[in-house]
């Protein structure tokens, strides 16, 4: 790769992980532009999440390397990965539905008054709104608990979360499990306005290669822990890649 | 993008405007309860409204509003503590030991509080460090305390150790209970609704895993919150000693400390699954229970029956309570 580092939120060579007999990942080699929206589309059992949770810091892989920015790092953990400006948003984990959309907005980054520190829950109102408001989110409210809104107000709040605390690569496993046409509009509109506004990167991982060619800018297919192929949207169709994800099944003798 | 500004609607006419209000504010409804019963028995008993009534009424209701405080926040947290009736009864004594040892009384009572401190410090790092249930660990921790108040005290009460001013503050003046009571209501409200230490007891008890993720520090504030409620118990217990003027080991009645607390609590809507709660609400449970329990004794309602009435009245508040909190989920999800 003498690709250079310019532009390039992160980079993955030759990573590979094994666990006990099963090769997850065999030789991974994948890149992420700054600013660019690449989807991961694969079997299930291809790799596609042990890749995700190396990049996340979850997972140590066995061999190869990661860049990040240019710079080659070991990620140690989760926080580590996040430090370094990466960070997952999981549907279901990230936020407490109990409190205000605002306070989820801020946790653990709090506006507080000076000298006794109690909350300046306007500045929190008005930092949220006005973030939320940037990135094309709408919900009813950010003083609306965060229980009561729709799967996709609730992922979309946790992806604007995830920008709103410096994450500069967003990784993104299966954003539109278990959503209608309505919940996935939500979550699609808000990859696009991110893509446009072009500050953070985004992987994600997604089935339906119809949302997968109006969220990405790029396609890679992962094949038994290997990426397979590599193109951008703009050339490619959902039929070439629904023909290509089921061609080893074809080959196999079914069709 | 406009959305984002928009309020939910709002009814029109007043009694709309009661009614969202009533489903906005879970404690609201266990005050309107309060209210009622208080008039009821202002109706059929005129003795019910008379100061030195009312001053009873304050009286029975100064333990469980002071422990229901500290309970919760613990169950906000997702945690317990039975052993606050033990902790209750037990400080009073570290007060008469300090007083013997020449401390003036407020700082006697400053090292009972810290004393009791200790043990909530013991009930969050056994809890928290080994991973034990804190209903299991302040069980036990509760049985232990009340063996040590026994063999402290050697079974027998003790004279309050001083009168006079501080005395008078610390619960022996009229009211003066009510006084900490509300200090005390308003105090750990704020810190619930208005600090960091608030915000992180809701997030650890509703989404313990999405609180770390977010880089809340859970232990801490877990923690916090059973040194808070211990000290709380234990303040509870010298105020009330020395309003009554002797120092009770109390062997035999700390569960009932710890439950009435719970009641509360629960009657006053926080939930014993955690992540949601108010300190408000627990005092108009308080509030409640006091009431109950002075007006059947106006009513002559004898004290065997009285117990039974009594726990009818807590299932009771407690069904209406989840019915209204229902109808809250209902409107807010009407509303969206």
């Amino acid at each position: 790769m003498t690709s250079g580092s310019n532009g390039e939120a992160i980079r993955a060579e030759g990573v590979g992980k094994t666990y006990g007999p099963v090769v997850a990942l065999r030789d991974i080699n994948i890149r992420l532009a700054k600013g660019e929206v690449l989807g991961l589309i694969g079997d299930n059992g291809a790799g596609k999440s042990t890749l995700i949770k190396i990049l996340t810091g979850f997972t140590q892989p066995d061999q190869g390397q990661i860049f990040v920015g240019g710079e080659e790092v070991k990620l140690r953990s989760v926080s580590h990965a996040r430090e370094l400006g990466i960070e997952t948003v999981y549907q279901d984990l990230a936020l407490v539905n109990q409190l205000p959309v605002y306070a989820n907005m801020s946790l653990n980054k709090e506006a507080v008054h000076r000298p006794i520190p109690f909350l300046d829950k306007q500045e929190m109102r008005d930092r949220a709104k006005a973030h939320l408001g940037d990135m094309g989110v709408r919900i009813p409210s950010v003083d609306t608990e965060v229980g009561f809104l729709s799967g996709g107000q609730r992922q979309a709040v946790a992806i604007a979360r995830a920008v709103y605390s410096d994450a500069r690569v967003i990784l993104l496993d299966e954003p539109l499990a278990a959503m209608g046409a309505k919940e996935s509009a939500i979550i699609i509109d808000l990859i696009q306005e991110l893509r446009q506004k072009g500050e953070v990167s985004i992987i994600l991982i997604a089935h339906n290669f119809a949302q997968v060619v109006e969220m990405c800018d790029r396609v890679n297919l992962v094949q038994h822990g290997r990426i397979t192929f590599d193109t951008l949207v703009s050339e490619t169709s959902v039929k070439e890649l629904t023909d290509l994800v089921s061609a080893e099944y074809r080959t196999r003798g079914i069709g | 993008m406009t959305d984002t500004a928009v309020a939910p609607p709002r009814s029109q006419n007043i009694w709309g405007r009661v009614g969202d209000f009533l489903v906005r504010r879970p404690e609201s409804t266990i005050a309107l309860v309060a209210l009622a019963l208080g008039a009821y028995f202002a109706l059929v008993n005129p003795a019910f409204l008379t100061t030195a009534n009312i001053r009873v009424i304050s009286q029975y209701m100064i333990a469980t509003a002071i422990l229901a405080a500290g309970q919760v926040m613990l169950l906000i947290s997702g945690e317990i503590d039975l052993s606050m009736g033990n902790v209750y009864f037990m400080t009073p004594f570290l007060v008469f030991f300090a007083s013997e040892a020449g401390l003036v009384l407020p700082l006697a009572i400053l090292v009972g509080v810290l004393g009791a401190g200790v043990v909530g410090y013991l009930n969050g790092a056994i809890s928290l460090g080994f991973g034990i249930p804190s209903f299991v660990v302040t069980l036990g921790m509760g049985f232990v305390i009340n063996g040590f108040t026994l063999n402290i005290s050697d079974g027998f009460p003790k004279r309050v150790p001083s009168t006079g001013v501080a005395a008078a503050i610390f619960g022996d003046a009229n009211f003066s209970g009510l006084m900490w009571v509300i200090i005390i209501v308003i105090g750990m409200h704020l810190i619930l609704n208005h600090s960091r230490w608030g915000v992180y007891t809701v997030a650890v008890g509703g989404n313990p895993l999405g609180a770390a993720e977010a880089g809340v520090p859970s232990r801490s504030i877990k923690m916090r919150n059973f040194i808070l409620a211990a000290m709380l118990a234990g303040f509870a217990g010298v105020i009330e000693g020395i309003r009554v003027g002797s120092f009770d080991p109390g062997a035999g009645v700390a569960g009932t400390k710890v439950f009435l607390s719970v009641a509360a609590a629960v009657i006053g809507g926080t939930l014993l699954s955690g992540g949601s709660g108010t300190i408000i609400g627990a005092f108009f449970g308080a509030l409640v229970l006091a009431i109950l329990q002075d007006g059947f004794n106006l009513q002559g309602v004898s004290a065997f029956t009285f117990t039974m009435v009594l726990g009818g009245a807590i299932i009771l508040a407690m069904i209406l309570n989840s019915l209204a909190n229902k109808a809250r989920v209902r409107s807010q999800s009407a509303r969206l």
